[in-house]
C-alpha cells in the first residue's frame, strides 16, 4: 500500500515538474537570408534583418500587430510649431534586458554610432533628416553636433531636424532609429553583438547564433511589456531555399515561413489554404527608362508608347499566377494618407491602345524599315525573367527589337547606375509608410534615379511637400508631383508587390499588414 | 619518407601564393563591387566603407595588405557577416561540412567498393546490369533533384526524418543530406571499381595466383583488391577534399551551416575576404589530400617506395 501511494506520489511530483513546460511557447521562423550583424549601423539593408531586429530593440516608435504606429521607448511626444523640432518623452519603465535603465543617451549614442563614418553604414543616410547628419557622415565635424540631445537625466530625448520633415515620424519604426546600449558598447566596442555582451530593450534577447543554421531568442523578461508577451522562445532560420523552406513548413519545423515563390501560390493556395497569407504590400516593381540624352526611351513618344503597349492585366494574372497586382503608378496603394494615382493609358481598349502606340512610334521616326532596337536589362531570377519576356513580346507588335541582357544583382545595378541600358528592371521596397520615400527615385540628382529623369517642377513640388507640415496639402503636393511623373512616362510602372507567408494557422496575432512586419511580441498560440 | 613531405610541402607553397594571387587579382577584375546594390548608397557613404575597409588604396598596396595579414593567420572581416570574421565563419562552418563530408565519403565507399567488386567478378551476369545500371543513374540524376525528392518524401510524407537544420549534428538531421551527398560518389567509386577490378583480374600476376593453386578467394582478397584500389585512391584525393568543403546544393536545400555556400555567396556577394579565406582554405585542403594519397599508394602498391 504504501509503495503504490509513493509511486503514485512520485508521479504527481514528476507531471508536476514537468508540466509547465507544456506551456512553454516556441515559435520557429524561416527567415530568408543571415543577418548580417544584429548592430543596426552593420546591417546589409535585408528584409530578412528587420524581422529579427524589431524582435531584440525597439524603437521610440514601434508597431501594433497591423502596423500602425504606436508609442515605443516614447510614450509621447511634441512637435514645435515649426517642424523642426521633436522632443520625446521616454517611459519609466523602458529597461535593457541586464536591467538597467533604456535612456535618451542610448539614443543619442546609437544615432551617433549610426552615423559614425568609422561605422560605414550603408542605411546611415535614413537620419539625414536630422540637423547634421550628412557633415557627420562624411567626417566634416564632430558626432556631439548632431541634432540630439538628452535632456531631463535621460528621460527626454530631442531631435532638431535640417528642415521640416513631416515623414520623420515614419522614420523612428526603422532599425536606423533604435537605440545601442552605451554602456555595453563602452565596454566591448565593436564586439557587443556577440552572444554573451549583448544586451537588448525590445521583447526577445538573443542567445546563441549559429551562422547560416539558426539564431535563437528568449523571451526578455526586462522588457516593459513582458506580461502580455507570449512565445517564449524565438528561432529564427536562415531559408535560402525557399521550396525547402515550404517543405519544412509543412512537416512543421517552421511555424513561419517568410516569402515563398510566387510559382508555389496557386499550389499552396489548395493544398494548404489556411496557412497560405497572400496581401498588398509597399513595394513597386517597375522597369527604368533611360532618359539620357541618345537613348531612343529619351523621346516621349516612346515611352508613352511602350507604356501603352504593356498588359498590366495580363502580366499579373497570366505571367504571374496573381502574385503581384497591377500598378499604373510608382506609389503604391495602401501608402499612409496618399491617393493613389493613375497613369492616363486610354483604357482598357488594347486595340485603340495598340494603335495609338503605333501612331506614336511613327512620329518618332519608327517603323517597319526602321526598327527600334531596345536594350532591356534585369537581374538574373525566374520572375524577373518571365517579365522581361513577356515585356518584349508585348513590344514586339509596335517592332520593337529587345536586346535582352540578364546579370546577377551587383553587375546589373552598377550597369544601371552608370546608364548602360535602355529599358531596366528595378524595384523599390519602402523603407517607411510614407509616399516620399517612393518619389524620391525620380528627384533630379539622386543616386537611385537610374534613369536620370529630370523635372524642375517635379523637384520643385516634392521639395515644397518636404516642407509642409499640413498633411493633406503635403499629400495633394505629392500627388501632383507624381502626376507630372506620369504625365510624362518617366517610368514604366508594372506591378506592385504583395506579401507571401505560410503561417501556422494555430498561431493568433499574425496580421497582415502593407510592410509585412511581424514582431514576434504580438503572436501567440492559441488554446 | 619524411624528407619526402617535407620536400612535398615545400612545393605546395609557391603553387598556394599563385593561386592566392591569381584568385585574388581575379576578383577584382569582376564586375561590380561588394557595395553595389539596388539601392545605390549616396557618394559619402560609400566613401566610408571603401575607407573602412581599405578599398580606397591602391591594389597592389591592397594585396601587400591583404598577404601581410594573411601570413599572421588573419584572414580579415567578412564584408557581408559584420558580426563574424572570416576565421570565424571557416572555423564554424567546416566541422559541420567535414562531418557531413567524411560520413558520405565513409558510406560511399562501403557502398561503392563491394558494388564494383561485384559488379566485375558476375560481369556481365544480371547483376552487373542492375548494380552498374543503378550507378548510372546515380551520376546522372543530380543531387539537386534526388535531395528534395528524399525530403519530401522522408520528411513531408512518411515524417521519418527532418525535413533541414543542423540541430547540431543530430543524427536524424544527417541521414538525408549525407546519402544525398554520397549517391554520386557512391555510383562513380563503383564504377571506377568494376573496371579496375576487371583489368586487375586479367593480368599476369593473377594468373600467377590462380596458377599456383589459390583458391578464388584468396586471389581476390589477397592480390587484386589493393591494385584494384589505385585508381580510386587517387580519385578520393580531390574527391575528398571537394566533399568535405561542402556542397553548396545539399548545404542550401537542407539548410545545414557548412562552408560550402560561402564558395557561391561569397562571390556573388563580391565579398572579397570571404572569398579568398575559402580559396586558400580549399587550396590547403586540396594539396594535403594530395600529399596524403601519394603516401597511402605505398601501402597499395609495393612498387612505390618513399625511402629517404
Amino acid at each position: 500500500m504504501l509503495s503504490i501511494r509513493s509511486l503514485l506520489s512520485a508521479l504527481a511530483l514528476s507531471s508536476a515538474l514537468f508540466t509547465p513546460q507544456l506551456y512553454a511557447q516556441t515559435l520557429n521562423i524561416g527567415i530568408i537570408g543571415e543577418p548580417a550583424s544584429l548592430d543596426t549601423s552593420q546591417v546589409s539593408g535585408g528584409v530578412w534583418e528587420a524581422d529579427v531586429l524589431m524582435d531584440f530593440f525597439e524603437g521610440l516608435i514601434t508597431k501594433d500587430p497591423e502596423g500602425h504606429r504606436i508609442p515605443g521607448v516614447a510614450t509621447s511626444w511634441d512637435i514645435s510649431d515649426d517642424g523642426m523640432t521633436y522632443t520625446f518623452h521616454l517611459r519609466d519603465d523602458a529597461k535593457w534586458s541586464d536591467g538597467k535603465p533604456v535612456t535618451a543617451k542610448d539614443f543619442v549614442f546609437g544615432w551617433q554610432h549610426m552615423l559614425d563614418p568609422a561605422s560605414a553604414s550603408k542605411y546611415a543616410y535614413m537620419l539625414y533628416p536630422v540637423k547634421n547628419a550628412e557633415a557627420v557622415n562624411t567626417g566634416k565635424i564632430p558626432a556631439d553636433q548632431l541634432g540630439v540631445e538628452s535632456l531631463d537625466d535621460g528621460k527626454t530625448f530631442r531631435v532638431t531636424l535640417k528642415e521640416p520633415a513631416p515623414y520623420f515620424l515614419g522614420i523612428l519604426t526603422h532599425y536606423t532609429a533604435y537605440p545601442v546600449p552605451k554602456h555595453v558598447f563602452d565596454q566591448y566596442g565593436q564586439q557587443w553583438t556577440q552572444m554573451d555582451h549583448i544586451q537588448t530593450n525590445g521583447a526577445y534577447k538573443p542567445t546563441r547564433w549559429v551562422s547560416h543554421d539558426h539564431i535563437s531568442a528568449e523571451k526578455n523578461p526586462e522588457f516593459h511589456d513582458a506580461a502580455n508577451v507570449a512565445i517564449d522562445t524565438v528561432n529564427y532560420y536562415p531559408t535560402e531555399d525557399r521550396n525547402a523552406g515550404i517543405s519544412r513548413f509543412r512537416a512543421g519545423e517552421l511555424d513561419v515561413m517568410r516569402e515563398y515563390t510566387s510559382d508555389r501560390y496557386q499550389w499552396l493556395k489548395e493544398n494548404l489554404p489556411d496557412a497560405t497569407h497572400m496581401s498588398p504590400f509597399l513595394g513597386s516593381y517597375y522597369y527604368v527608362l533611360n532618359h539620357r540624352d541618345g537613348h531612343p526611351t529619351a523621346d516621349i513618344r516612346v515611352r508613352e508608347a511602350l507604356n501603352l503597349a504593356v498588359r498590366r492585366d495580363v502580366m499579373s494574372k497570366q505571367i504571374m499566377d496573381n502574385t503581384f497586382l497591377p500598378a499604373t503608378a510608382l506609389v503604391p496603394p495602401g501608402t499612409n494618407h496618399y491617393e493613389t494615382q493613375h497613369m492616363t493609358l486610354d483604357g482598357d481598349d488594347m486595340n485603340a491602345r495598340m494603335a495609338k502606340a503605333k501612331n506614336l512610334m511613327q512620329a518618332a521616326g519608327y517603323g517597319p524599315d526602321k526598327p527600334l532596337n531596345l536594350r532591356l536589362r534585369y537581374n538574373s531570377s525566374d520572375e524577373h525573367k518571365k517579365i522581361a519576356v513577356a515585356l518584349a513580346a508585348m513590344w514586339k507588335p509596335l517592332g520593337v527589337n529587345v536586346q535582352m541582357i540578364n546579370s546577377e544583382a551587383t553587375v546589373h545595378y552598377q550597369a544601371i547606375q552608370n546608364g548602360d541600358f535602355d529599358v531596366a528592371r528595378a524595384g523599390w521596397v519602402a523603407d517607411y509608410d510614407d509616399a516620399e520615400n517612393f518619389l524620391t527615385l525620380l528627384h533630379t540628382g539622386v543616386g537611385n534615379n537610374y534613369g536620370a529623369w529630370s523635372n524642375p517642377e517635379y523637384d520643385r513640388l516634392l521639395d515644397q511637400a518636404n516642407i509642409t507640415l499640413d498633411e493633406d496639402k503635403r499629400a495633394g503636393l505629392m500627388q501632383q508631383a507624381e502626376q507630372v511623373a506620369l504625365g510624362d512616362y518617366a517610368l514604366i510602372p508594372l506591378l506592385t508587390y504583395v506579401t507571401r507567408n505560410l503561417v501556422n494557422p494555430e498561431l493568433q496575432g499574425w496580421e497582415d499588414n502593407v510592410q509585412d512586419d511581424h514582431p514576434s511580441r504580438w503572436v501567440s498560440f492559441k488554446k | 619518407m619524411l624528407s619526402y613531405i617535407a620536400k612535398r610541402l615545400a612545393m605546395a607553397i609557391p603553387t598556394l601564393l599563385i593561386v592566392i594571387t591569381a584568385s585574388f587579382f581575379l576578383m577584382r577584375v569582376a564586375p561590380g563591387g561588394p557595395f553595389d546594390g539596388e539601392r545605390q548608397l549616396p557618394p559619402e557613404i560609400e566613401a566610408n566603407l571603401m575607407a573602412a575597409y581599405h578599398l580606397d588604396e591602391p591594389l597592389p598596396m591592397q594585396y601587400l595588405r591583404y598577404m601581410g595579414n594573411l601570413f599572421q593567420g588573419d584572414f580579415g572581416p567578412s564584408f557581408k557577416y559584420k558580426d563574424f570574421s572570416v576565421t570565424d565563419l571557416i572555423a564554424q562552418g567546416f566541422p559541420v561540412s567535414l562531418e557531413l563530408g567524411g560520413l558520405a565519403i565513409a558510406l560511399a565507399l562501403l557502398l561503392g567498393i563491394p558494388m564494383g567488386v561485384m559488379a566485375a567478378l558476375k560481369r556481365n551476369s544480371t547483376v552487373d546490369y542492375l548494380l552498374m545500371g543503378t550507378a548510372l543513374g546515380g551520376i546522372a540524376v543530380p543531387n539537386f533533384v534526388i535531395a528534395p525528392l528524399m525530403a519530401l518524401f522522408f520528411g513531408v510524407i512518411l515524417g521519418w526524418l527532418p525535413v533541414g537544420g543542423w540541430n547540431g549534428g543530430a543524427l536524424p538531421n544527417l541521414v538525408l543530406p549525407v546519402v544525398a551527398l554520397a549517391i554520386q560518389q557512391i555510383a562513380y567509386i563503383a564504377r571506377m571499381m568494376r573496371a579496375s577490378m576487371i583489368e586487375v583480374l586479367g593480368s599476369h600476376f593473377i594468373r600467377t595466383a590462380r596458377a599456383k593453386g589459390l583458391n578464388e578467394r584468396q586471389v581476390i582478397w589477397r592480390h587484386a583488391l589493393r591494385p584494384a584500389m589505385l585508381p580510386v585512391l587517387s580519385y578520393l584525393g580531390p574527391a575528398i577534399a571537394g566533399i568535405i568543403t561542402g556542397s553548396v546544393v545539399i548545404e542550401q536545400i537542407f539548410g545545414l551551416p557548412g562552408i560550402g555556400r560561402y564558395f557561391v555567396q561569397g562571390a556573388l556577394n563580391r565579398d572579397y575576404t570571404l572569398v579568398m579565406g575559402t580559396v586558400v582554405f580549399y587550396g590547403v585542403l586540396i594539396v594535403l589530400m594530395n600529399l596524403i594519397v601519394d603516401l597511402l599508394y605505398s601501402l597499395f602498391d609495393p612498387q612505390i617506395r618513399y625511402d629517404d
